[in-house]
């Protein structure tokens, strides 16, 4: 099938005007950003969607940074664009992109459409993965070239099971979705709660499948009623009912979750260690707010513009040892000097805490402590992993 | 300069044979759009004025009667008169003014434009805009060299030094170092620059007649996380022997031999410690921590913290008037 070729949008920022008297040789570096996203059915709550461009726009920000940057180097760095209406389509962009020589690639797409690609990757390629929070990826499905800057649901969840307990919330509700995502962030919060002492007294599948517009009030408090429980957890990654739980439990008690107060690589709301000045930034730029999916691209384009800085070349395999060296660190706005992962290629970061208008706070938390760094209380740990990707 | 002044201070001293007037320390609070105002004798805070929204960096002009404030979130810099405290002029600063330095000439402003990757200079006499500069993404820290020739810009998300050649307002040399680098210092006779990195939890130090780094600092902070070890304000003493710098969210003062750069002590001050200045006869150092709100009060020569003085949210800069 035919596209016209005007799909893939290609941005180039080219600096060389600003070239500086001492000026390192000069490097190209060309970046693939694929996005596709299935269609997540009609939800209940539509009254906020997700932007479309979410992720694009973050990396589209992340060149613009990174060639800022390259302009004092000689270095220029071009993103090659695709948004994809399927699975199929999205990995022929990949092979098509590599055809052309393109070595590294932002993936905004499910689980599965990543382990798709990996298979057509070539051992040359290297891939960020900003759009999957799926655990399986960095517990088995392992890939060497693979890397993660999306928090896994496990980092998550383990945010919000430290924070409950170092609130002593320790009972909860836990409600969950219908959805393949519902379940995985479920069985995430499970798995936190038992690595956190927290009880789960009740928990129940979401059934209903009424408007809540109208029933909302009268549903939810039968839905949640139970002895006791300090906090209501939902599961609903898309969105579809979650929004109607805060305020309708059956006990006055916090929601906490995909809704309420959730768990996020990014918000709006994060504002210290310099996030305000990214924060506007992105807003010039794309004139919304920055969602996690965009800070997940931003955070890969701008590993790649790091290690390009630091090393002085772009070639995809000696960036990968270079990022998963001692050398490498990350600023990214989040108050700690960021890494990857040895095992699994995640990386490490601190999880913000948020409700729709403010920051309440940021994981981990002190006393929960670790042999080697505080930041792996946060998701899969070596071993919990069965990933070994650098040996 | 602070060592000349310092004469100056002691001729005044000697000639008056009467101890020193206590001088005064100003505090910008970040999150409060005010200044306060401590009286560094007492120790006590004496006056709170309003001044334009978020201010940050502030600096004192070379004859000590003005006060040069960034408003941040005001586009503006703006000129305190000290001996009426009121806000007497605004000067063209670029978008979201952070940190900024005054050549010697006491007329030339570089101003770092954080969201705009450019350094503003303006003529302070005339307000005029003399030139804007490129350079990298946050640019942060503002210096110029004692002897006028160099400013150099700091941009936080580029990580690197920008060395701006003073007559003809264009960049000489980068330094890529340490990410996130937040503040220069140099030394007195203009040989030695001090750079920290903030997230890189680094101290670069770079000699200036050859533009190369020569040495690298880290530092560890006893029972402190590593990542909490964020080095961003420094000070130097005018005699060379001690460097101060502040390690931000490990709630720490380093004091480093100068010459050695080797770390003589951690001081344990209030929370988030981010800018520090010597009062006239260096024997205090004042320090602002931005999370509980205070300024610490360190002995020199005792190396020991004396007192703590609550100022207002999120103090950010600190200077103190040797002149007054």
């Amino acid at each position: 099938m035919f596209r016209p070729t005007s799909v893939i949008a290609v941005l180039v920022f080219s600096m060389l005007s600003a070239l500086p008297i001492h000026a390192a040789d000069t490097i190209a570096v060309k970046i693939g950003y694929i996005q596709w996203a299935p269609d997540q059915g009609p939800v209940l709550s539509n009254v906020l969607p997700e932007p479309e461009d979410a992720g694009l726009r973050g990396a589209e920000l992340a060149i613009s940074d990174n060639s800022t940057t390259g302009k004092f180097m000689g270095h220029t760095y071009t993103l090659t664009s695709k948004v994809a209406e399927s699975e199929q389509a999205a990995v022929k962009a990949f092979e098509a992109l590599q055809q052309q020589g393109v070595e590294l690639f932002v993936i905004n797409a499910p689980a599965s459409t990543l382990n798709a690609m990996m298979d057509k990757a070539s051992p040359a390629t290297l891939v960020f993965n900003s759009g999957s929070s799926d655990d399986s990826l960095r517990a088995d499905e392992c890939h060497p070239n693979l890397l993660h800057t999306l928090p896994s649901y496990a980092m998550l969840t383990d945010a919000l099971g430290q924070w409950l307990k170092m609130r002593r919330w320790s009972q909860v509700f836990l409600i969950t979705g219908p959805t393949a995502a519902d379940q995985a962030w479920a069985s995430a919060f499970r798995r936190s709660a038992k690595r956190f002492g927290v009880k789960i007294i009740e928990d129940k599948p979401w059934t209903f499948d009424s408007d809540l517009r109208r029933t909302a009030s009268k549903e939810l408090p039968l839905f949640t009623q139970a002895n006791d429980y300090d906090a209501v957890v939902v599961a609903d990654v898309r969105g579809d009912f979650g929004e109607y739980v805060p305020f309708n439990t059956w006990l006055p008690r916090p929601v906490v979750g995909t809704q309420g107060m959730s768990p996020v690589a990014w918000h709006r709301v994060v504002e210290s260690w310099g996030a305000a000045q990214l924060q506007s930034r992105f807003y010039d730029l794309a004139g919304r707010d920055m969602t996690s999916a965009d800070y997940a691209a931003w955070a890969a384009i701008r590993s790649l513009g790091t290690a390009v800085t630091q090393l002085g070349e772009a070639d995809a395999n000696n960036l990968r040892s270079f990022i998963f060296s001692d050398r490498f660190q990350l600023a990214a706005f989040k108050g700690r000097k960021l890494t990857y992962r040895l095992w699994n290629g995640q990386l490490r970061q601190p999880i913000p805490l948020v409700h729709p208008r403010g920051l309440v706070a940021s994981a981990p938390f002190e006393g929960f402590i670790h042999p080697k760094t505080e930041m792996d209380t946060l998701g899969l740990d070596e071993p919990e992993s069965a990933c070994r990707i650098n040996g | 300069m602070k060592s000349l002044f310092r004469h100056t201070a002691l001729a005044a001293l000697v000639g008056l044979s009467a101890p020193a007037m206590a001088s005064l320390a100003y505090v910008s609070n970040e999150k409060d759009n005010t200044l306060s105002i401590i009286d560094t004798e007492s120790q006590q805070v004496v006056d709170t004025i309003d001044v334009g929204a978020r201010p940050r960096g502030i600096l004192l002009s070379k004859d000590f009667t003005k006060l040069y404030i960034c408003a941040s979130d005001d586009d503006t810099v703006q000129v305190l008169d000290l001996a009426t405290r009121k806000i007497i002029a605004t000067l063209p600063s670029g978008e979201d003014p952070e940190q900024f330095a005054l050549h010697p000439n006491n007329k030339h402003l570089y101003i770092a434009n954080e969201d705009d990757a450019i350094v503003t200079v303006v003529d302070v006499t005339t307000k005029d805009v003399l030139a804007q500069i490129d350079v990298g993404i946050e640019p942060e820290g503002m210096a110029v060299s004692p002897d006028g020739k160099w400013a150099v810009n700091t941009s936080e998300t580029t990580s690197m030094l920008h060395w701006i050649n003073t007559e003809s307002f264009e960049i000489e040399k980068n330094i890529v170092v340490g990410q996130r680098p937040r503040h220069v210092e140099f030394s007195n006779d203009s040989k030695i620059a001090w750079a920290s990195a903030e997230i890189g939890g680094t101290v670069h130090i770079i000699d200036v007649d050859k533009l190369e780094q020569i040495h690298e600092m880290s530092f560890k902070v006893p029972g402190v996380n590593q990542d909490r070890v964020q080095p961003v304000g420094i000070e130097l003493t005018s005699d060379g022997k001690y460097a101060f710098v502040a390690l931000g969210p490990s709630n720490h003062v380093a004091v480093v031999d100068a010459s050695t750069y080797e770390v003589l002590d951690y001081l344990l001050v209030g929370s988030r410690v981010w800018q520090l200045d010597l009062n006239k006869d260096e024997t205090q150092l004042y320090t602002t921590n931005g999370v509980s709100g205070d300024v610490s009060v360190i002995d020199v020569e005792d190396m020991k913290v004396i007192k703590s003085i609550k100022v207002g949210r999120y103090p950010w800069g600190v200077v103190i008037d040797p002149n007054s």
